[in-house]
């Protein structure tokens, strides 16, 4: 069971995570986008981009960096073994780009548990080397009770 | 872009293979072993290997940016996901994803698309809504 008294813990921001190019399109590979501005560094540009951007989920990548210390986080005590990913949303203020550094940073927002289940929510803000926040990533894992 | 209410976008067909999952497992960092080893999957109470979570959820959104023609437009984006996605070491898996246009805020600038998601017309996404700006 997930202790309930991180609910509203933070956790330190994370070190910085380049963005690369090569990064970008093997994920758009991954997740099936056709999008040029994925892939094309031409199209993106004429789109208006920098450089090629990220398809919309892209950003899992960066909030894993900071689900990873919760999960080693002995007082969270949250099995991963038992987890079951329960929901997940993306808010974006931009999109992110090729040449970002972005750092993140957790916050527990609740820790619920439900018929045997414990049920987490995190909320990690992503953002620029400007300290501008680029996206929200809210996150529910579902950990399985032992049975 | 002109969008109305209830417009319905041109639906996408995904086929999952095994060998997807690895490019994913590969693309995100995301190995755990459920995802491409049956064994594992079994072990842990599973009937197979079944697709990562966030692979549905990246591939569904795919039928909204390739109408949009431009995914730096999609600045909400959720989903719940519902029911896991199997994917058969020789058949795969076939996720259907229809969209809808549900909202329109001229004023905002922003719409809202519906997705229905589903694999052998099982629903595997719920509440899966993306917010665009037009």
């Amino acid at each position: 069971m997930v202790n309930p008294a991180i609910e509203g813990k933070i956790y330190p921001r994370t070190s910085s995570y380049l963005v690369g190019r090569e990064k970008i399109r093997e994920f758009a590979k991954a997740v099936f986008s056709k999008d040029p501005a994925n892939l094309d560094l031409d199209a993106a540009k004429k789109q208006g981009y920098k450089d090629l951007i990220a398809p919309p989920t892209f950003a899992v990548v960066i909030q894993e960096r900071s689900l990873i210390q919760v999960i080693s986080d002995k007082e969270a005590a949250l099995d991963f073994s038992r987890v079951v990913h329960g929901d997940q949303r993306f808010i974006h203020v931009r999109p992110i780009v090729a040449g970002d550094e972005l750092t993140s940073e957790l916050k527990v927002a609740s820790v619920k548990q439900l018929a045997g289940n414990s049920m987490v929510s995190f909320e990690t803000q992503i953002f620029d080397s400007n300290q501008e926040l680029v996206c929200t990533a809210i996150s529910t894992l579902v950990v399985r009770g032992e049975a | 872009m002109s969008l109305t209410i209830g417009q319905a976008l041109p639906a996408r067909e995904f086929h999952f293979t095994r060998d997807s999952l690895v490019r994913y497992a590969g693309a995100s960092g995301d190995f755990n072993a459920i995802h491409y080893r049956d064994d594992v999957a079994k072990a842990v109470g599973l009937p197979g290997v079944l697709a990562h979570g966030m692979l549905t959820m990246g591939a569904a959104v795919q039928s909204v940016v390739d109408f949009l023609g431009d995914s730096g437009k999609v600045i909400d984006y959720q989903v719940r996901f519902t029911k896991p996605v199997l994917v058969d070491a020789t058949k795969g898996a076939t996720l259907v994803v229809n969209a809808t246009v549900v909202e329109i805020d001229e004023a905002a600038k922003i719409a809202r698309i519906d997705l229905s998601a589903t694999c052998d017309d099982v629903v595997v996404l719920g509440k899966a809504q993306v917010r665009v700006s037009i």
